[in-house]
């Protein structure tokens, strides 16, 4: 039977985070966030954390999990066979709302910073825009994102910096600046030429070790680097 | 606190984003979500979005509108599937130009493919109808709308929980919804209220659809005393992950997978000779539930296999990954050389509120109720009838979801801003003071756990009156039981005990309206399959179901069909 010790913070009434163990009785092929369940609806019912879809679409239950960021949801009991004890706790950086609970505001703003939509100068055609199998598939890794913040909260920079628009919004800004549809690739590149855009990344590959969705986040950044390089903005790069 | 929007929506997935959209700019619209933005559940839709736009293949609307109302075993609205396959060519045309990464052909056109029940010449061959941005469809589609939406600067009020709705003089003028972050209670004065709040899948034990999903729109209408159409006809989605009921889409299918029972046959050939295993969905989930109950499942267990074997890796990496990465996760099997344990997982409700094709809530009369609009799947148009194809659903979210949202604009002209009626949250407060001082009772774990398992063991696929009897009266004595429902949590931050009980107390009532109109249509349609009344029965039942319920109890109406081009003929593929 699997024992969890779980983060506990209510910002009302608590002075200082605390910690709370459970024994939960599940088996090896269940996940991670079926044993939350059984926590809040048998034990606990005031643990707050969030969830939906329960198969790592939906993005709503990112958490640390033994301090590596994952979805609950994604992970197995078996994945922690031998783990004396499975320590959650919210994803770090962000404010703690409830227990494993976090402030997304704070993250869609950085991603909203990216104008993660189409922006196109002229007017579409009747029918589709035309784009190429090939053109289609530059942004086939990045369109797999569901927004859960792991790999922004799991950023080692973001601790150094909080200004740093992180990993999550940098796919997004990549998803379009690569789209064949988008007219906007000089402005997107200027504003990722910014001190807090993709600059501040260090190459930790944290990112892209956590990505629930296997998405190459770290070689997009560096891909958006060479990219900007290439351009030759003269006054902003060092 | 008091807000007020011209138009409030609940609900931010499709049909909530795409009505508000339509809306932005023109009138002061907000939309309430209870979970967070874009964990709504149009994003788990997997396959694609059906529109016979003929990049692949010679195809035509009438054809889409044909296949739409033999999928729905000809209790579909006609009026409302022609309007759903003429505008599917518009919708998808604008979804591309919005940005939705779509799949391509060789010449950069939107690639489509093949799914159940979507055919060329009126049934005669499978027809590649599908729009598809891989197996994410669903997902793609809600960012892109819903980053127009901020766009657009639309007001969104996240993990807020709607309690009640309003009215004024019969006229809807707002909602009370629980904000999760403080604990309070808001009312929300508006002059239109639209319910986009999703299905109620949640009813079941085994289901493809995520926790949020319980129906609490048709239950907040129910409520009211307004009725609710066609509540028994239920899909289950034949390809469910064994024992968890994730979804492996229809697409696999699509792109040539194969079905095999315990003795390594493809059983569809069986059952739908011409198309085999792209049937509708409700004639393959009767076809395992058939194999398994005649003891042909693997090793005569209860799940029979989908196999990918043979479509090798890059299509499986191409179109099918989400649903390759969930069987490695949840099962460690790799789709490209083990065939997939599969069974049938709840999936989508046909039924729901009553709506014209305006998306304008009607009443047990017909007669459209003034202020208030539903769309999406707690709403029944009736366009998917007694079975939904696989590719209609997010097509009905964004053909009618903007249908509404251009007629809730015509409204506001008539609709004056109504005064509220007196203390207007005054029974959402009862209600959750109740169970919040509510000490010594159950909680709602066991008893929900207890609804869901007669609900899968007596009203999913297959039915009889003695079953649906027993889940008519074991539903009523949980609801019993449920009036003392009690929850650990007292606090007001975040409270989803409270949630998990409010919602049990949204589900109780639908279980019993889909229970008791499966008891009430004594034929077999569509996704109702009754075994002591396996024939469909157009004398008698070719018209919709409207329940409704009061202190007297439930009672049962009736509405007729709308049938325009096509006349009832046998069901066969």
């Amino acid at each position: 039977m699997p024992r969890f010790r779980i983060f506990r913070f209510d910002p009302e009434a608590d002075k200082a985070p605390w910690y709370r163990t459970y024994t939960v009785d599940a088996g090896p092929g269940e996940r991670i966030l079926d044993c939350l369940n059984k926590i809040k609806w048998e034990q606990d019912g005031t643990l707050g954390y969030r969830m939906s879809c329960a198969h790592g679409v939906c993005g709503s239950d990112g958490m640390r999990i033994n301090g590596v960021c994952a979805l609950a949801c994604q992970k197995l009991v078996k994945d922690y066979a031998g783990v004396e004890e499975i320590r959650l706790e919210p994803l770090p950086f962000f404010q703690v709302r409830k227990d494993l609970i976090v402030d997304m505001d704070d993250f869609l703003d950085r991603v909203r910073s990216m104008r993660p939509y189409l922006v196109r100068e002229e007017s579409p055609p009747e029918k589709e825009s035309l784009q190429s199998p090939e053109d289609h598939a530059k942004v086939e890794d990045a369109i797999r994102c569901i927004l859960c913040a792991c790999c922004t909260s799991a950023c080692p920079v973001m601790w150094e910096n909080p200004d740093y628009v992180g990993p999550a919004a940098l796919v997004w800004a990549y998803r379009y600046l690569y789209d064949s549809r988008d007219s906007a690739f000089r402005s997107r590149l200027e504003k990722l030429n910014e001190p807090n855009s993709v600059w501040p990344c260090a190459n930790y590959f944290e990112c892209t070790r956590v990505c629930p969705k296997n998405i190459p986040i770290t070689k997009s950044i560096n891909f958006m680097k060479r990219e900007i390089k290439k351009f030759e903005f003269p006054q902003k790069i060092e | 606190m008091v807000f007020q929007h011209d138009v409030l929506i609940v609900g931010a997935g499709l049909a909530g984003l795409r009505a508000a959209t339509e809306v932005a700019g023109k009138a002061d619209v907000a939309l309430l979500s209870k979970v967070y933005p874009t964990r709504s559940h149009s994003g788990a839709a997997q396959g694609g979005i059906a529109a016979a736009i003929e990049n692949e293949e010679p195809d035509s609307w009438e054809w889409h509108m044909y296949d739409t109302v033999k999928g729905g075993d000809y209790l579909t609205d006609q009026d409302a599937a022609e309007i759903l396959a003429k505008d599917a060519i518009r919708a998808v045309y604008e979804l591309e130009h919005m940005g939705v990464p779509f799949n391509r052909t060789s010449e950069g056109k939107i690639a489509q493919r093949c799914f159940g029940g979507h055919t060329s010449n009126f049934g005669k061959a499978p027809v590649k109808r599908i729009c598809y941005a891989a197996d994410r469809s669903g997902r793609v589609i809600m960012d892109t709308l819903y980053f127009d939406a901020v766009k657009k600067g639309i007001k969104i009020y996240p993990e807020f929980h709607v309690l009640d709705l309003i009215f004024r003089d019969g006229q809807a003028v707002g909602l009370v919804a629980y904000e999760l972050a403080t604990g309070e209670v808001h009312f929300f004065h508006s002059r239109v209220v639209m319910l986009a709040t999703g299905g109620y899948g949640k009813v079941y034990k085994v289901t493809s659809n995520a926790f949020a999903s319980t129906g609490d729109g048709p239950a907040l209408v129910y409520r009211r005393g307004l009725p609710l159409e066609d509540m028994e006809f239920v899909q289950f989605h034949p390809t469910g992950i064994h024992g968890l009921g994730v979804l492996i889409t229809e697409a696999a299918r699509g792109e040539g997978g194969i079905l095999r029972n315990g003795e390594g046959e493809r059983f569809m050939e069986r059952y739908a000779p011409t198309i085999k295993d792209l049937a509708p969905r409700d004639m393959v989930s009767r076809a395992i539930y058939t194999e398994i109950g005649e003891g042909r499942g693997i090793n005569g267990q209860d799940y029979v296999h989908l196999d990918l074997t043979h479509l090798g890796e890059k299509k499986l990496a191409e179109r099918l990954s989400d649903i390759s990465s969930f069987v490695k996760i949840y099962l460690g099997l790799d789709p490209a050389k083990d065939p997939i344990p599969v069974h049938p997982t709840c999936h989508y409700m046909m039924g729901g509120i009553p709506v014209n094709t305006d998306g304008n809530v009607t009443d047990e009369n017909n007669r459209p109720v003034p202020g208030l609009y539903a769309a999406g799947e707690c709403s029944c148009i009736s366009l998917h009838g007694a079975n939904r194809l696989g590719c209609n659903s997010l097509l009905d979210l964004v053909v009618f979801g903007r249908r509404a949202g251009k007629h809730i604009l015509e409204s506001l002209d008539r609709l004056d801003w109504l005064g509220a009626p007196e203390a207007p949250e005054r029974a959402a407060l009862e209600r959750i003071r109740r169970l919040r001082e509510n000490r010594k009772g159950e909680k709602a774990g066991s008893i929900r756990r207890e609804l869901q398992q007669v609900m899968m063991d007596d009203c999913s696929v297959f039915r009889d009156e003695q079953g649906l009897q027993r889940v008519v009266q074991t539903v009523r004595e949980l609801e019993q039981r449920a009036r003392t429902l009690a929850i650990d949590n007292s606090g007001s931050r975040f409270n989803t005990d409270l949630i998990d009980g409010l919602e049990l107390l949204n589900m109780l009532p639908l279980a019993e309206a889909i229970a008791v109109c499966a008891l009430h249509r004594t034929e077999s349609r569509g996704a109702h399959s009754r075994q002591d009344y396996p024939q469909r029965d157009d004398e008698h039942w070719l018209k919709h179901t409207l329940v409704r319920r009061s202190d007297q109890g439930v009672s049962i109406g009736e509405k007729p069909v709308s049938i325009t081009r096509f006349q009832p003929k046998p069901r066969t593929y």
